[in-house]
Parts: structure tokens; sequence; C-alpha cells
């Protein structure tokens, strides 16, 4: 009987946290099925189902284009800083040199310093090496806030693997490089996925950065072409139209995360790395 | 495109298509930067078109979030790094003095045209002799009421604010009793933002409470009549107007007003032709009046609206010109005001009988367009903008109960002097 | 330290290629930008007209001058009210939103680390609130929390909960918690998942042994989990509060120009871009990452997080 509540009421906390999680979403798909004077009134349950808002988004030219620019920039941005995370985080955690916690407060403090004060001297190196306008310039700019975050949370993983795993290979005189594909890169596939979805995830929903740099609408990234979607008239909130975006950006997001799903999940045992 | 065509003039087919080109005077590529969206920004793209075809120069439009605080911190960034990029800017009317030496001064360009325009426009945008843009077109706020309901409760268009606020009072008690639970008397901008500084403006100018800064550069604010004023404002917070108030810029109450749930609003001309709609609940029902006035002043409204400048790092400041003049051009102007409500800023076409006939709407603030009251933004020049913030900051804090207003204004002026130091 | 791994210098020189790229593409990114803004910080810069910007010491900073009556007068951003009033409001909201997104981040995470059916999906459902752009889940949130037409109201009232709408986002006694709402139902994901990772790196056999010695689960979490899994969890907890510090715009969507809200980047935000004050506003930015350089010195400290000893 006890295991009976236990079990019920760990099922009533997941569904509590589902539904704190989803609801605002499901409103959100809620709210962009309805138009005009609708928008105004509350519903808990679909009143009708009007796709127009969905069709208005995906036939305004750019939109679909505006998609891939996000995939674009978002993947290049998570490859690029795990590659100079995983090795930069191995050699943070595992060679012994001078000035190492130095190094990783330095490597921090670029994430102490508002984005907002950044923007203006950003832009000036961005035109000055001829990248405004271009998605590299987001490429760029996205590594000041994926990079420290990346070789942080890798370093910290790292460093609490057991010393033993990669005794074997030194032993055998394999360099570092081997050592921290073939050894390691197996054994962080959690943390790897984790923080490379973190970061895939912050790059895809960046605002300022994607505003500043940007001028051509075919070039613009998702959350830039959702604030620019509008109503007809300056003042209206196309509540519709923003709705049925956010719901279509999301639905990829959600995807790579049941794709990366087994993953997060995988782990390691204490029997595998002779813990 | 020139230079394009300048580094291929070797082969024989270059050669054809350079004269070519040059028969069209030089084609150059031009970028405008509007915040225009929707039903406006189509109709920008089909009047650059029809420029393209004419002159033969080639518009790129960058496009922005319509959010204006976003537009103007884009503007300041791109101007500041002297971005060659875009040539043509849209400005709000409050701009013109804060970035006035990053524009080109159009003066010697538009001698000939000038005269076309309402002075009081040219005025707004005239910084120490410079004209620094163009007026594209104006917006007037009104209070917008409810026909159908002043009707059944006998009641007339209020002409004071104190009329407007007892007429709200006794419809919304009555449609309450009803059965009517979620109605309002009256609907205003509330948030602290630009907005609510030009309804604070509005109840002060209309009440004799001054101009905030005067044109001499006077701080007149911290007096009686603004503070009864501001008072009055903060009487409706909870009783004819809703609590949330405090956080309305013009869409919520929109929001509200075409819900059927308000009796009064005050908005901008936009609420107009939205308000008209089909599935609008207020349908037919509604009109829109000059703002009301108080005991020691006329009704004020606060002069909104858009003009167009060209950027001082523009390599081709010659086409650019050409595109504001053509934009802005009363040809141009009755083109689009044949499809929005905004004020043309044109004198000819307030006579224009096919104007008339279509949009009688757009027309009717003739005498509002030399009478509206311009917010002190050519006086405080840079600090504009700041003046604002202190501005509306004060009426917030006094509407939300955070003080009184005469507290409020006292501190505003202290603020107002340290920021003024010696001279705007 | 195992003699084994004495350090050769063909290690060392393989640590310098490992860091050297990262390092450049951050200086070129952060580096540049921060110095120049420092230096601004120190001058009388305008937007309107940088290249003309003169140095003027600290003034930006603190500053007085004495009236011929012999009342001194204070400037700068030292003696500015509405700064004190920025930071104050920053530190209440990144320690109550951080403490909040650890302790609902960990409990989500526990609940994920367990098998049970469906347990992929509603991974991918937490996910959801940081999935979407802040830009809309600002703007959603401000939509639902409406007092006229929002829906959270409406439950509210049909629960009976309260019994006027509350206009959450307008009110100054409740912008604040409008925005921790949405920052901790916003990011406690990625807290969650940090700590998700962490749990998933704890060998799962240690957890057999201690199942087989029949270990109360809460001593299990106590003595066992939170102990292993503490190294991800502070940095999570670094990572969260850096951000907090420095929040920008979901507080410029939801109560933009709030005086209860304000936050220091809103503040320099304000000076650098709508107040013609770069100067002052760099000022700002600069103060405000010596006081999250202070914070987050002060909290490796005392969370003894290590970062320099290595395995």
């Amino acid at each position: 009987m006890p295991r009976l509540i236990k079990q019920v009421a760990f099922y009533a906390l997941v569904a509590f946290i589902v539904l704190q999680s989803v609801f605002p979403f499901y409103y959100a798909a809620l709210t962009s099925m309805k138009s005009g004077t609708a928008l105004f009134r509350v519903n808990y349950l679909p009143v009708d189902f009007n796709l127009s808002n969905y069709m208005a988004v995906l036939g305004n030219g750019t939109f679909p284009r505006n998609i891939l620019n996000s995939v674009f920039v978002a993947t290049v941005v998570v490859l690029i800083s795990l590659l100079l995370a995983v090795t930069a985080a191995y050699a943070l955690a595992r060679i012994q040199f001078r000035g190492r916690g130095l190094l990783l407060l330095t490597i921090l403090s670029v994430s102490m310093f508002p984005q907002i004060a950044v923007l203006a001297g950003l832009f000036e190196v961005i035109r000055a090496i001829g990248l405004y306008n271009s998605l590299w310039s987001l490429v760029l700019a996205y590594m000041i806030f994926t990079l420290p975050f990346t070789v942080w949370v890798l370093t910290t993983f790292m460093r609490d693997l057991p010393v033993e795993i990669e005794e074997a290979a030194i032993v055998d005189g394999a360099s570092p490089w081997t050592i921290v594909t073939r050894v390691f890169l197996p054994l962080m596939w959690p943390a790897l996925v984790t923080t490379g979805l973190l970061a895939f995830i912050h790059a895809w929903n960046e605002f300022l950065f994607a505003l500043t740099f940007i001028s051509n609408d075919d070039l613009r990234t998702v959350p830039v072409a959702i604030a620019l979607l509008s109503g007809a008239t300056e003042f209206e909130v196309p509540w519709g139209n923003i709705m049925a975006a956010s719901v279509i950006v999301t639905v990829p997001l959600i995807a790579l995360v049941l794709i990366f799903q087994r993953k997060i999940i995988s782990g390691l045992t204490a029997g595998g790395v002779k813990g | 495109m020139k230079s394009l065509l300048a580094g291929c003039t070797i082969s024989g087919a270059a050669l054809a298509l350079s004269l070519l080109a040059s028969t069209a005077a030089r084609a150059d590529e031009i970028s405008i930067v509007t915040g225009l969206v929707g039903n406006d920004l189509g109709l920008l793209q089909e009047q650059l078109k029809s420029f393209e075809d004419k002159t033969g120069h080639t518009v790129k439009v960058v496009s922005l979030p319509p959010s204006s605080s976003d537009q103007f911190s884009q503007y300041r960034l791109w101007l500041a790094a002297g971005n060659p990029d875009i040539d043509v800017y849209r400005t709000d009317v409050v701009w013109a003095p804060q970035l006035a030496d990053q524009f080109i001064d159009l003066t010697p360009y538009t001698e000939d045209v000038i005269d076309e325009y309402f002075p009081s426009t040219i005025r707004s945008q005239t910084v120490d002799g410079k004209l620094v843009a163009l007026p594209w077109y104006a917006t007037i706020p009104g209070l917008y009421y409810r026909t159908d309901l002043l009707e059944r409760y006998g009641k007339d268009v209020p002409k004071t604010w104190d009329e407007m606020t007892t007429t709200a009072r006794e419809i919304m008690d009555a449609e309450r009793a009803d059965g009517n639970a979620s109605m309002w008397g009256f609907l205003f901008q509330g948030a602290p933002y630009e907005g609510l500084t030009c309804d604070g403006l509005e109840w002060l100018v209309s009440s004799g409470g001054g101009n905030i800064v005067e044109a001499d550069g006077e701080i007149s604010v911290n007096n009686p009549n603004a503070a009864a004023a501001l008072e009055r404002a903060k009487s409706w917070i909870g009783t004819i107007s809703p609590p949330g108030t405090l956080s309305y810029k013009e869409e919520d109450t929109r929001g509200i007003w075409q819900l059927g749930n308000a009796v009064f609003m005050r908005n901008w001309p936009y609420a107009y032709a939205l308000g008209e709609q089909d599935d609008s609940a207020i349908k037919g029902k509604f009109d829109v009046a000059p703002l009301p006035a108080g005991e020691n002043g006329e009704s004020a409204a606060t002069l909104g609206g858009f003009n167009l400048a060209v950027s001082k790092y523009s390599e081709h400041p010659d086409a650019a010109v050409e595109l504001v003049k053509y934009l802005t051009s009363p040809e141009a102007q009755k083109y689009r005001v044949m499809y929005n409500s905004n004020a043309p800023t044109a004198v000819a076409l307030y006579e224009d009988p096919e104007v008339q006939a279509k949009q009688p709407f757009a027309l009717r603030w003739e005498d509002s367009l030399e009478t509206a009251v311009s917010r002190p933004s050519n006086v405080t020049k840079s600090k504009y903008n700041e003046v604002s913030s202190l501005f509306w900051t004060a009426a917030y804090n006094t509407l939300s109960g955070n003080g009184s207003a005469q507290d409020n204004l006292e501190e505003l002026e202290l603020k107002l002097y340290q920021l003024r130091g010696n001279g705007w | 330290m195992n003699q084994k791994l004495q350090l050769s210098a063909s290690r060392r020189r393989w640590a310098i290629l490992f860091v050297t790229p990262m390092l450049i593409i951050l200086a070129f990114v952060a580096g540049w930008p921060l110095l120049l803004t420092i230096y601004y910080s120190f001058t009388d810069a305008s937007l309107s007209n940088l290249a003309a910007a003169e140095f003027v010491g600290f003034s930006n900073y603190l500053s007085s001058i004495t009236l011929p009556n012999g009342r001194t007068l204070t400037f700068g951003l030292l003696a500015d009210a509405a700064w004190w009033q920025a930071v104050w409001n920053t530190l209440r909201f990144a320690f109550v939103s951080v403490a909040f997104e650890t302790v609902f981040g960990t409990v989500i995470a526990l609940v994920l680390n367990r098998k049970f059916a469906g347990r992929g999906v509603v991974r991918a459902a937490v996910l959801i609130p940081w999935a979407i752009p802040t830009v809309v889940s600002a703007k959603m949130w401000g939509w639902m929390l409406n007092d006229q037409f929002g829906i959270i109201n409406d439950v509210l009232l049909n629960l009976h909960l309260i019994s006027t709408p509350i206009a959450w986002t307008a009110s100054p006694d409740t912008a604040m918690i409008a925005v921790l709402i949405v920052d901790i139902w916003k990011t406690t994901p990625f807290m969650a998942l940090l700590v998700l990772a962490g749990l998933q790196m704890i060998p799962g056999d240690i957890y057999e042994a201690a199942y087989i010695d029949g270990v109360s689960p809460l001593k299990v979490f106590w003595r066992i989990t939170l102990p292993l899994v503490r190294p991800a969890l502070m940095v999570a907890v670094i990572f969260r509060l850096l951000d907090a510090l420095r929040i920008f715009d979901l507080i410029y969507i939801l109560t933009p120009n709030n005086e209860q809200t304000q936050t220091m980047s809103v503040f320099a935000q304000q000076n650098l871009f709508a107040f013609d004050k770069f100067a002052y506003g760099s000022a700002a930015s600069t103060l405000l990452f010596l006081v999250v350089a202070l914070i987050t010195i002060a909290y490796i400290r005392i969370g003894r997080i290590n970062i320099g000893k290595g395995a």
C-alpha cells in the first residue's frame, strides 16, 4: 500500500512538472489558432482550429529561410565551441600547468560583462573584419557566451573522471589528442550532449546581436524574424502570428531533444571505468 | 553598381550597358530603414518600386521591429559607428534634435518644396536652423467614445476632463449594474514609457500646467495646475480606469476597447480603422473627438508622427535626398493616405476632393496640426530622452500612489535642474 | 597525485596548443569590446561623436564640486540613487531566482533520473520553457499576466484565490514577483538538465551498493548523490548566477522602465543608448562587471569550488 501511494505521489509530481512546463506553450498554441478580437478572450480549450496564422508565417517569404539560418548558426556555433572546449577542458582539467585557476577565472570573466555593453565594441570589430550582414558574424559573436560555458562545464566533468582511465593510454604513449578523442569523448557523451544542447538553444534564441549585425531579411535568424512579424498597423501586435511562429520554432528543438535522448542518459557504470 | 560597371568597360557588352546606365543619370543602390510593418510596409514597397522605375536607383529596405525605443537604440549604434550601409532613416518627431549631428541639412535641397508642408511640421524638424528631416505623416491622438452608450444614457461628448470623468463613471456604473461586469470608463496609456509622457503632457497643457520645459529652456513643471492634472489622472486609476492601466501601452488599451469594454479611450488614429473591422465588437458604434480640456486650459493633443532623414555617412546623399523628397511629396503622401488614417503633412491634400471623399477621418486633424503640442524635444536637444524618462517616472509614481503629485513634481524639478546644468 | 602522471614538457606543450585557439577567439570577440568599454568609462564620450571623447578620470564614477557657499555636491555613479536601486534590485532578483531554480532544477533532475514510463517525452516537455526564445516568452507571459484578458487572473479568479484581477506587471508591488515567476519558469530546465547530466555521470553501481545495504533514499541523496553531483551543481549555479546578475531582455520586455525592476544591465542600456550618456553607461557596465566578479569570486571561495587542482 505505501508503495502504491509513493507511486501515485511520484506520478502526480511528474504530472505537475509537465503541466507547468507545457501550459504556457499550450496556451501559445491555443492563441496561435485565433485571430482578430477573439485573441482578447480567455479560453482553456481550443475553440476553433484555424491554421491561417501558420500559413501566414510560413508563407511570409523569408521565414523558412530564417529557420535554416538559425539552424546553421546554432549548429556551427555548437560544433566549434565543443571542439575548442573539449580540448581546452582536457588541458585545464588533466594537465598540470601554472596559472590554471587564473586562466579559468579569466575565461569566466568574459561572462561577467553585460552583453549590452559589448555590443558597440563588437559591432566595430565585426565591421572591421568585413563580417557585417553575414551569418558568420553571429557565429563569431555567439562564442562570447558559448565558449566560457562549454569550457567550464566540460572542465568540471572531466576533472571528476578517475585518474585510471587515461593511465593505460599514457603508458602506451598515446598523444593527448588520441586520449581526448579515444578515451574521454566516449565517456563524456552525457555532458557533451547536454552542454551542446543548452548552448544550441542559447544561440538559437539570441536576439540582440542578431538584430544588430544583420540587415538583410533573408539572413535574419528566428528570434529577430519573430520580432519583425507585425500586425497590419504600427501598434498592433500580431499575437496569433507570433504564437504560431513560436510553436513552429520550438518544435525542432523538441525534436532535437528526443533525438539526443539516449545520449543524455547513456552514462557510466563504475565497473566500466574501473573506479 | 557604379564601380561594378566601371570595372568591366573592356568588354563591348559592358560598354553598351554602361552607356545605357549613364542615360539614366547615376544609378545608385540605397538603403532605407523605416521600422514600418504590415500594410504600411507593403505600401512603402509599392512606392519604392515606382521610385526605382522612375529614377533607375535601387532601394533596399532594412527592417526593424516596430518598437520605437528599439529603433532609436539601433539608429544610435549605426550612426555612432558611421555606418554607410544605411542612407535614409525614418525618425520619430522627437528624435530630430537628438540625432541632428548625424543627419545632413536638407535646407539647400528643399527650397523649392518647403512651402508644401505645414510650417509646424517643418519647425519641429528644424534644429538650430538646420532642417534635419522632412515630415512624412503626423499622428494626433483623440478621445474615442462609444456613440451607442452616450446615446442610450443621453450624454453629450465631454468637453472637459471633469465631464468626461462624471460621464464615464455614470455609464460604467449603469452598465455594470446591467450585468456587464468588465465595463470600464476610460482607457489611457499608463505604463512608464514615452506614451505616458504624451498622455501626461496633454493633461498638463490642457490644464494650464505648462510644457514641462518651456521653449526658452525654463523648467516649468512644478506648478499647482500640473499637480492638479496629475492628481486627477491618479483618481481615475481603479475607479474609471483599470488598475492594470499602469502597464498599458496603446495596444493593451485597444484590446479592451475593441471588446466593447470601455466608454472612452485616448488613442492614436490607428485604432480607428481597426475598430471598424468586421469582427470588432464596436464596429459602427464609436467616434473620435478632440481630447477634453481642463479648467485653466484648452484641449491639447500631443503631436506624433514620422519624418525622413538622410545619414551624414551616406555614400549616395543625392540619391537619398531624391528618395526622401519623393516619398514626402504631396503625390506620394496622397497615395499613402488613401490607405491609412494618419494625417498627411502636405497642405494641399486637405483641399483634395478625392482624399476628402475617401479618407475624411485622416483630414479631421487639419486644425490640430497647427495647434498640437510638441514635446519639449527641440529645447532639451540631446537630453530629451532623459527628460521624458524623468517625467514619465514622476507621472507613473503619482499614478501608482508612490508619493503625491506635488512631491513627485518637486523632485522632478530638482532632477531637471541637475540635468540641465549650465544649459540644455 | 600519481607519480606516473608527472607532467612532461610534451604534455604542457599540448596544453598550450589546446587552450590557445579558444583564447584567441575570446580575446577577439570579448577582449577588445571590454577594453573599449572600460576606456570609455573614463571619458566624456557621447554616441553622437565617439572620436571626440576626452579623458575625464573618475568623474563618471564620482566627482564633487564645492559651491561658493561651502556646500559640496557629489555626482557620478557612486552617488546615484537610481544606480544603487538597480544594484539592489539585481541582487535581490539574482539571489531569489537562482535559489528557487536550484531547488526546482534538482527536484526535476532527480525525477528525470528515475526510470519510468514516458520518461523521454517528459524530458522533452521539461525543456520547452528554455527552448522558447525570450523575446517570445516574455511577451507571452505579459499577455498571460494581463489583468483584463490574462489567463492567470482568470484561473486564480475561478479558483477563488483572488477576488479582483491583479495587474501583475503594472503594480510596483507585484512587478518583481512577475519577473521572478517568468524567470524561474524559464531557466529551471537549464539547471535541471545540467544536474541531470551530473547525475548521469555518477556510476550506477554506487547506488546498487547502497540499495543492497538498505540505506534510506533520503540518506542516499544527502550522503551519496549530493556530494557526487556537487561539482556539476556548482557550475550550473555559477552560470545561472552570472546570467541572473546580468539579466536584461526579460525585464526590458516585461516591465520596461519600471523603477522596481530596473536592473544593472537595464540601467546601463538606458544610459548607453536611450540617453545621451554613453560614458556614464560604460561606467555602469564596468561597475556591473566588478560587482559580478566580486560575487563570483566570493561564491567560488565560499563554495570551495575546485578551479586550480586537477585530477
